[in-house]
């Protein structure tokens, strides 16, 4: 019979083959009184050699395959196995407690991982897994036990395992691995970042997946939706080769689009750009051929972390990512938090409704410190690239007149200390609240540009929490009264000689592109995933022609009628 | 023995990367190197040990050093304390 377990889609694709169990679970280790404690310590001075030889050995291989980056990695874990405090501690322990080296080093290495698990940045408690690798391997050269990676294998499989720590992926035989499921890990554990730069399918975070699935088992894994089919039926195995077939087609078309700009098929150019939480993601966006980045969220440098983030630092984000993008435009947002976003060092006030409170640039007006820290490291990365500074949140045009102030304010106290601005940068606001899409004519004076926020504004025209499952179903992207707000927002911007850009999910979605594009909307930014599928849906289409139905369409009356004919004039692009 | 009180300059503090550079010189010098953060003494020869410390940019600490190269140890480590290379 068939199971299907779902999980966390960590790289796109389909693939179908025999489950291959990777049984990394810890290794047993027991504790023996040792009498000649002299021949107990070179026994764990070889382990720890014959470790590092491996190390250098991998290290030295995912250099030639992967690069430098990921060699980095082995190199740490050398530095760790150097490390006097825990070689010194383990020989230190042999001697006087008189125990055998396995249990020394056992010891001694979980307590270096306990203290970096207690660490509460997440990159520190990522160490300890570093840590629990390296251990790991020392142990099995002490133990004699062979880590249970097979580095020869013989036929096509796919990888399931708790989890895949470095040293794990590292030494798979890359020819034959054509998938990974995993217990546990997100979209930017070590496994899902490996199976992306492999490009083979991955569904981590399963939670059971090695308790469920057997040894040799056929399984489906559907990157795309976060699925895997255990034990498929023919019927479920000949669905998803054609559909693996379709998808491998069409990557082939995509990949075609990757250096190109987005046209539509009467010739007119639209910018598809990115959206990032982190420089960390800046390998997506260039990979799939983002024209830029239409919304960088700045709330990362802030989070995870037990004080506000330093100029300096900020600084230095913001100047890698407009770095990266090589003067393509980087929209970077101040900072949106509050509300149900909570910072544990800003002593914020639980609210009753804080989707309607105290957020973003509402607090960032009120404390002020905390703005011009981070409008300062703006002005600073500004020379690097094409920035441009967007305040979100914002309800009226005092709010934008007196964010504006501020920041004229810290450029012109940066100018008198000599610093020399070389770039140009635009000012603009983020749209999500219905009063500034009402009053977009007004702000179009004023702003240098717009990008409308479509998961607020929908929520809020519509006074639904898309959280809530019960009036989820009144979070509708193609009603009638959210587009009638994004036509005016963009017309009031087009009259001042504006561009509009949007930057919710909305922008990204194939049901909602061609209305967008209809009504004149300059720059779409989505997840970098969605970017070539958008920008071939665009070549297809006449903008002139999608810009005749915009008056019908903003005549229906239900969302349901919207997407209905979409959907219909969309069949018609297919054929 | 010498030692020394210094600001750290560095934009990321002594975090990963700078954290191996400074290990890997300090391992370069016989002399014994510490790192001496709110009372609490840190190998400067244990990468584990550094990079658990957290030394963030603008701590104060103190740099000790005790050999033969003490001296030379001192100067290079400070150097690289302060400001990103």
């Amino acid at each position: 019979m068939s199971r299907k377990i779902t999980g966390v889609k960590a790289s796109a694709g389909i693939v179908i083959g025999k489950a291959l169990l990777l049984d990394n679970s810890d290794l047993h280790i027991q504790s023996v009184l040792v009498e000649d404690t002299g021949a107990e310590t070179s026994r764990f001075r070889e382990a720890l050699e014959k470790a590092k030889e491996d190390l250098l050995d991998i290290s030295e291989r995912v250099e030639q395959e992967l690069g430098t980056e990921h060699a980095d990695i082995f190199r740490a874990h050398l530095m760790v196995l150097e490390d006097p405090e825990l070689v010194d501690t383990v020989q230190a322990k042999i001697e006087q407690e008189k125990v055998n080296a396995e249990h020394a080093m056992h010891e001694v290495a979980q307590s270096f991982i306990s203290l970096f698990e207690q660490m509460d940045n997440e990159y520190m408690r990522e160490r300890a897994a570093d840590i629990r690798d390296v251990t790991k391997r020392v142990l099995s050269h002490l133990m004699g036990v062979e880590l249970s990676v097979p580095s020869q294998l013989q036929d096509e499989v796919i990888i399931v395992a708790k989890d895949l720590t470095p040293s794990d992926t590292a030494q798979l035989d890359r020819r034959f691995v054509k998938g990974f499921v995993t217990d546990i890990g997100g979209r930017t554990s070590h496994s899902a970042i490996m199976a992306r730069s492999m490009g083979i399918p991955a569904v981590v975070g399963t939670r059971d997946m090695t308790r469920e699935a057997q040894a040799g088992v056929t399984l489906i894994v559907d990157g795309h939706e976060g699925i895997v089919i255990i034990d498929p039926s023919e019927k479920e195995i000949a669905a998803y080769q054609e559909q693996q077939i379709l998808y491998d087609k069409q990557k082939e078309e995509w990949a075609q689009l990757v250096g190109t700009k987005t046209m539509s098929r009467d010739g007119h150019h639209v910018e598809l750009a990115a959206n990032i939480g982190s420089p960390l993601d800046l390998d997506d966006v260039l990979a799939n051929g983002a024209e830029g980045v239409g919304l960088f969220r700045t709330e990362f440098l802030y989070m995870g972390r037990d004080e506000l983030p330093t100029e300096e630092e900020q600084f230095q984000a913001y100047k890698q990512v407009l770095e990266q993008m090589d003067g393509k435009p980087v929209v970077i947002r101040t900072l949106d938090i509050g509300g149900d976003k909570h910072l544990p060092y800003l002593d914020l006030p639980e609210e009753m409704n804080p989707f309607l409170g105290f957020r973003a640039i509402r607090l960032c007006l009120d404390n002020q410190d905390l703005f011009r820290t981070q409008l300062r490291a703006l002005l600073r990365a500004s020379v690097h690239g094409n920035l441009k500074i967007m305040f979100p949140m914002i309800a009226t045009l005092e709010e934008f007149r007196q964010a504006k102030a501020v920041l004229e304010e810290e450029k012109q106290s940066m100018q008198d200390e000599g610093f020399v601005f070389t770039q140009p940068f635009e000012v603009g606001i983020m749209v999500e609240i219905p009063a500034a899409a009402m009053m977009a004519d007004m702000f179009a004076n004023e702003v240098d540009f717009f990008s409308i926020g479509t998961n607020d504004l929908i929520q809020y025209t519509l006074a639904a929490d898309r959280m809530n499952e019960r009036v989820a179903y009144l979070y509708q992207p193609y009603h009638p009264a959210v587009l009638r707000l994004i036509r005016q927002v963009i017309e009031a911007a087009h009259a001042k000689g504006k561009w509009v850009g949007m930057c919710g999910e909305m922008a990204g979605d194939l049901v909602a592109i061609p209305i967008l594009l209809g009504m004149g909307l300059d720059e779409f930014s989505m997840s970098a995933s969605s970017i070539l599928p958008a920008r071939q849906l665009i070549s297809r289409m006449s903008r002139d022609e999608k810009a005749k139905d915009t008056e019908q369409i903003l005549s229906m009356s239900t969302s349901q009628q919207v997407e209905d004919f979409v959907k219909t004039q969309l069949a018609k692009t297919d054929n | 023995m010498v030692e020394k009180k210094i600001v750290i300059g560095l934009s990321h503090g002594l975090h990963a990367r700078p954290a191996a550079s400074f290990v890997k010189m300090a391992t370069s010098f016989t002399s014994e190197i510490k790192l001496v953060k709110n009372d609490k003494n840190v190998n400067g020869k244990s990468i584990m040990g550094v990079m658990a410390s957290a030394i963030a940019k603008g701590d104060e600490i103190t740099l000790i050093a005790d050999g033969s190269d003490e001296v030379e140890a001192l100067a290079a480590l400070e150097k690289m304390l302060l400001e990103d290379e």
